[in-house]
């Protein structure tokens, strides 16, 4: 958490294990941090209320079971396949997308 | 290289009921393949966090921590003397003619097995309610995974709500951790939790211990609750409305919600590998036969809570006697099971006692406005659901078929309980059980085109 405005924005609290070394990655273009150890679901939910929207209706999607059973966290990134949030370690200068990349049907 | 060194047999899932699985077969003289999802050994209940976290044993586990601590170590020795294979972070997917699809990172491969021990664990039981599709509600187990394998809480203000064992204790590891909780909201009234007393009696300290958390919760703990509606607005939940048990409207401002009644076997790999199912008319679900050793047939052995929702005690015994049985059945010696098939019909009691102490609210199922999201994959309402019964009859694979409801990409996972539950009710069904039971189907979890074009090519 870099700044009061950004941990504002999101969703997640963190309540232990604070100290841990931090990470950048890309949200939607913008440079965002979290930490060493984050799933690519927290690191997101650090910054941002949730994850994508629904392709179903009008709510926003955040994930719901964080072990892999509801398949509700997926996330597309610039390049490569969409992710499984809650199960995939966030890696330094991973680049995520909010909404489908332009090409996607 | 021993003969049986050669037998393959091949556990799923690392948690208690695995870890202790492997062991003995371990013992056995064999060297088990372990595929389990987590990047590290522990399963849910002793899920660890990723390496490079300081948080000690008794701070995630509490008074748990002594035996997460020992399966943790009995399964990294194993995994590090090479006396089993462990491929983490990979789902199987797929069960047919004595081989496992399985999914990693690097795409998807089979593995042959001579014998197979499913230890596929449990989920939360969810029952909808009336705007659980909004971002911020999540499974109960997900915000104790979220604080055990993260460090954090998945709000500011948070709303527990449901019933059974996790309800509480939950609530009480989130504020000792020193999240913020608003109300924890038990569907179940003290009086029917009184009911299972005489089950829970047979680990009395541990229905002890339940009370002793019960109290440190004081005021935010109320028994007995109308679940309405949760308040949403475009970042997710605003609110929970609900009703006490005086019948009063009742409206708590959160910004996430926790959702959970006791839990479900994950048992959809036992469905491909040919187990048969039964109804359990106490734990209101569809559970797959084994004996009292775990033994499902077609050289399959189930243990945990995929088979009976015993708890992590339970599952380990479970794991052991399933192992147990697997090795007498090759013809290999194998440990002395008397004590602990003892304690599982001990721990069977007490689980009942808590299926009694916690029911599933069926009748709310049966209930729900026509406007709930039933499938929060697809957005499915109530209506939906009851449309597609009375196009197509009371059944639960037709009314997926005609209604998607179980077709979204949780395969049901989440919506097939109380969507059971609205088909029965809206056909007038007798029971639930008469509106059958959704088939599982390959693959289990979500697989990428790719991945299974790859293996066309492989197979060849």
């Amino acid at each position: 958490m870099s700044t009061a405005a950004s941990e504002a924005a999101g969703r997640l609290v963190r309540l232990a294990e604070a100290d841990r070394a931090p990470l950048r990655f890309f949200l939607d273009g913008s440079e965002r941090q979290a930490l060493t150890g984050d799933t690519v679901l927290s690191a997101v939910l650090s910054v941002a209320p949730a994850l994508r929207g629904s392709e179903f209706g009008p709510e926003l999607r955040a994930g719901f079971c964080l072990m892999g059973a509801c398949q509700d966290c997926w996330i597309w990134q610039e390049d490569g396949p969409r992710l499984r949030a809650c199960s995939t370690p966030l890696a330094e200068g991973m680049r995520l997308l909010s909404d489908a990349p332009g090409e996607w049907p | 290289m021993s003969e049986a060194m050669r037998l393959q047999v091949v556990v799923v899932g690392a948690g208690p009921a695995g870890i202790r699985a492997a062991e003995i077969l371990v013992g056995g003289g064999l060297r088990p393949i372990v595929i389990d999802e987590g990047e590290r050994a522990g399963g849910q209940i002793y899920r660890r966090p990723p390496q490079g976290f300081t948080r000690p044993p008794e701070a995630l586990y509490g008074s748990e921590a002594a035996k997460a601590v020992a399966l943790h170590r009995s399964f990294d020795a194993m995994a590090a003397a090479g006396r089993l294979a462990h491929h983490p972070r990979s789902s199987v997917v797929a069960i047919a003619q004595g081989r496992l699809q399985v999914l990693d990172t690097e795409g998807s491969r089979w593995i042959a097995y001579d014998r197979l021990i499913l230890a596929t664990g449990a989920m939360d039981r969810i029952m909808p309610v009336p705007g659980w599709q909004s971002a911020g509600v999540y499974g109960l187990g997900a915000m104790q995974i979220a604080l055990k394998a993260q460090g954090a809480a998945l709000g500011r203000r948070l709303v527990l709500a449901g019933s059974g064992p996790l309800l509480t204790l939950l609530a009480v590891q989130l504020l000792k951790a020193g999240a913020q909780i608003a109300a924890v909201l038990d569907t179940t009234p003290m009086r029917q939790q009184l009911r299972g007393f005489t089950g829970l009696s047979a680990r009395p300290l541990l229905a002890l211990r339940g009370l002793m958390m019960r109290r440190r919760l004081a005021g935010l703990y109320h028994a007995g609750v109308r679940l309405e509606r949760i308040e949403a607005d475009e970042r997710g939940p605003v609110a929970v409305l609900w009703r006490d048990e005086m019948g009063r409207s009742q409206r708590t401002a959160c910004d996430a919600v926790g959702l959970g009644w006791h839990l479900r076997a994950e048992t959809r790999l036992a469905d491909l590998a040919g187990c048969d199912f039964a109804y359990d008319g106490t734990w209101r679900q569809w559970l797959p036969e084994a004996d009292a050793m775990g033994r499902a047939g077609h050289g399959v052995y189930l243990a945990g809570d995929g088979l009976r929702i015993l708890g992590a005690d339970g599952a380990e015994i479970a794991g052991r006697l399933a192992a147990a049985a697997c090795l007498q059945d090759l013809g290999l010696p194998g440990p002395d099971i008397a004590a602990d098939r003892r304690r599982l019909a001990r721990f069977g009691r007490f689980a009942r006692g808590l299926a009694q102490a916690f029911p599933w609210p069926a009748e709310t199922a049966a209930s729900l406005p026509d406007e709930t999201v039933i499938c929060r994959c697809e957005g499915v309402t109530a209506a939906e659901l009851r449309r597609a019964v009375d196009f197509g009859g009371g059944e639960v694979n037709r009314a997926k078929s005609l209604g998607r409801v179980g077709m979204g990409r949780c395969q049901g996972r989440y919506c097939e309980l109380a969507a059971a539950e609205i088909v029965a009710g809206s056909a007038g069904l007798p029971c639930v059980a008469a509106a059958g039971r959704l088939r599982g189907q390959a693959p289990v979890r979500p697989a990428p085109i790719a991945a299974l074009l790859q293996d066309t090519a492989a197979e060849g």
